[in-house]
């Protein structure tokens, strides 16, 4: 460093952390040097986030959150989303960049969320991390769902109809509350308004403090790894530990890799399908929203599927209360349940590796009731597939309330000194 | 890089992708033709003659500037001279003169505006442009509506069979079959009754161009679209070769 940037440098030190942070969060923090594939997922996050934002940024520069019909009988926000798609230069490709980036965000997350599962992540010290995580998963349910009202479509409108409704299940307050979420007695023009509010302004601020809360306890206690050893156990003289690498140069070199690859299945994604088949940007949302017309089939965005499966899988009432109410406590409870984990998973180790034969089985037949449960919520219910969601219902809840039992049980290999 | 211990979980994953596919069907079928969608410049701006002249009465294209016809080969004073007859100014929309509430008397529904039906129409079925050709050509004579026609993949549809004088009447010969639960199921055949200014073929050609159009419209940036993703992907392809040959010899020390 020259000697003048070495006095700026000097300056800015003496008044704020800069070169401190930089070594303690990048040059001097050190990670385990066996990262796999998995590990590209939570920086991919971090990437897909900033995406969201900038995007967002330039959509509402242009967009109306505005219900009432223009000239042509079409509603203010649904023609206003068509202006950015024709009119507004370069618009296209934003607004496809944060639909698509909406989809990619919840197949990113769920990834990392897996990660997490496989090399178990979330165990001691790292039970903050997770927790956050899980915080950070729920915001961005709310975030993608009160996004997915704005361009006024009919499964926008329809789909945030359903779910608000499910609020009014609640006893007492219920009608109230749901009342007070739409701020109007049906899906309206105030809805439409507050949850543009909420979806640019209140959630992002709450998801970017947990992102850092998430970022912070992570940095606290360092990474875990594919092996599962804590590499702070075994360090050399300097105090560096033996297995670990500086993040920067080594991960932020291999991190632009992962990000490239990313960045070539979205473009792809962008570029050549943007509707994702349907699936990221649904065919009946290029219908303007309307209130007297229910569509014959209400599917919420694929992400939340797996979920509105298990809400839809409850048909029994309880204590003469109404079975939709129970559906809106287990679809809850499926994504509370979540934070648990750590204290859930008793098992001697924490990796895949050493965890044995009935763990695998088990995290397998999750995997699988998951993505049934996913299947399922696209599709309009009927009695054999309300059963097959019961049962794959039961899987998901019995994966975590019966691992304290199955994960004590499970005979697990020996866990090296250090990684492998 | 590698992954361990998960190749039983990926197997099994695969099971359950495509097992469940086999287990439900969905609900009733739709049985549409293949659109032959063209984005010949020919095509397209006969296509836009179609739908200036027989759907821009009804149906407004409210997104749709009329000097983005451009974009398909037509020079400005062809647009104004021929087909723009509800704008004064050549970067107005395809706005249309008849009030919502008139038109929701007139045909029970508000005619809908047409600028991304071809979006809208996508099915499990079949494409927007699928749904919407064999919709063109579905239209029979029916004397218990109110308009007299009906349509096959669109029942008691609201809708005149607005291209008439161009394909004459078609009539509907219904079958009804049992359907092995105890239901029937009603297959409609068509068969050409009085004729109209076009043979079959040209008007199969007119519908597919009309159609090729509508999806056009849709999206006009599509091709713009592909070109630039065409680009963006071979760029990203080689920041990958380059970011993976950085990354490894950063890391050739790390063993």
């Amino acid at each position: 460093m020259s000697k003048n940037s070495q006095s700026v440098m000097d300056w800015i030190d003496a008044r704020f952390p800069l070169t401190s942070s930089i070594k303690g969060h990048l040059t001097e923090y050190y990670a385990p040097k066996n990262f796999n594939f998995w590990y590209f997922f939570g920086s991919l996050a971090l990437l897909v986030l900033v995406l969201q934002i900038v995007t967002g940024i330039f959509l509402v520069m242009h967009y109306k959150p505005d219900a009432s019909l223009n000239a042509a009988g079409v509603p203010v926000a649904f023609a206003s989303v068509e202006y950015i798609m024709r009119d507004v230069p370069g618009g296209w490709l934003i607004r496809y960049m944060h639909s698509t980036g909406a989809s990619a965000f919840f197949i990113v997350v769920y990834l990392h969320m897996f990660r997490g599962l496989l090399y178990g992540s979330y165990r001691k010290p790292r039970e903050l991390i997770w927790v956050f995580g899980t915080l950070i998963f729920l915001a961005l349910m709310a975030e993608a769902f009160m996004g997915y009202l704005l361009p006024w479509g009919q499964m926008s409108f329809w789909g945030a109809q359903v779910i608000v409704n499910l609020f009014s299940a609640i006893p007492v307050i219920g009608p109230d509350l749901s009342v007070v979420i739409r701020g109007d007695f049906v899906v309206s023009d105030a809805t439409l308004n507050r949850f543009f509010s909420f979806h640019v302004i209140a959630v992002p601020l709450i998801l970017i403090g947990l992102v850092a809360a998430h970022i912070v306890a992570l940095h606290e206690v360092g990474s875990n790894n594919p092996d599962g050893v804590e590499i702070k156990k075994k360090k050399d003289a300097r105090g560096i530990p033996l297995d670990g690498i500086p993040f920067h140069p080594y991960y932020t070199v291999k991190d632009i890799v992962g990000v490239v690859g990313f960045l070539i299945v979205f473009s792809f994604i962008v570029f050549f399908a943007p509707e994702g088949g349907g699936y990221f940007l649904e065919f009946n949302n290029f219908i303007p929203a309307d209130p007297l017309k229910t569509p014959p089939h209400i599917a919420p965005v694929w992400y939340f599927t797996p979920f509105y499966s298990i809400l839809r899988a409850v048909t029994y009432p309880l204590f003469g209360i109404d079975a939709k109410f129970w559906g809106v406590v287990a679809m809850g409870a499926a994504v509370v349940i979540i934070a648990f984990l750590p204290w859930l998973d008793r098992s001697p180790v924490k990796s895949i590796r050493y965890k044995g034969g009935l763990f695998k089985i088990i995290l397998a037949v999750f995997v699988i009731s998951f993505f049934i449960l996913g299947y399922l919520g696209v599709l309009p219910p009927t009695p054999g597939r309300t059963l097959v969601s019961q049962i794959c219902s039961v899987i998901y809840f019995a994966f975590f309330l019966l691992m304290p039992v199955y994960s004590k049980m499970d005979k697990t290999k020996p866990v090296p000194e250090r990684v492998s | 890089m590698k992954i361990r211990g998960i190749s039983l979980v990926k197997k099994l994953l695969a099971t359950a992708l495509f097992a469940p596919l086999l287990a439900v069907a969905s609900g009733p079928e739709l049985h549409l033709d293949k659109a032959p969608v063209s984005t010949d410049p020919a095509a397209l701006a006969n296509g836009a003659k179609l739908f200036v002249n027989y759907c821009l009465n009804c149906h407004g294209a409210s997104y749709m500037r009329y000097n983005r016809l451009q974009q398909i080969g037509l020079s400005e004073s062809m647009i104004k001279d021929n087909l723009m007859f509800t704008a004064d100014k050549i970067g107005e929309p395809m706005r249309i003169a008849m009030q919502r509430e008139e038109a929701k008397v007139w045909f029970g529904a508000a005619p809908p505006d047409l600028t991304v039906i071809a979006r809208s129409r996508a099915s499990e079925f079949g494409s927007g442009a699928d749904w919407l050709y064999t919709y063109l050509r579905g239209f029979y004579r029916d004397s218990e509506r109110p308009t007299g026609w009906n349509n096959v993949i669109f029942e008691n549809v609201g809708m005149p069979h607005v291209l008439y004088e161009l394909q004459g009447e078609q009539v509907a010969k219904v079958t009804e079959a049992d359907d092995g639960h105890g239901g029937k199921v009603k297959t409609i055949a068509l068969e050409q009754g009085k004729p109209g200014k076009m043979s079959k073929e040209e008007y199969d050609k007119a519908t597919a161009d009309l159609v090729s159009y509508l999806v056009w419209m849709g999206e006009p940036m599509a091709e713009t679209r592909k070109t630039i993703g065409t680009v963006v992907l071979a760029f990203l392809g080689l920041l990958f070769v380059l970011s993976y040959l950085l990354k490894k010899n950063y890391w050739k020390d790390i063993h």
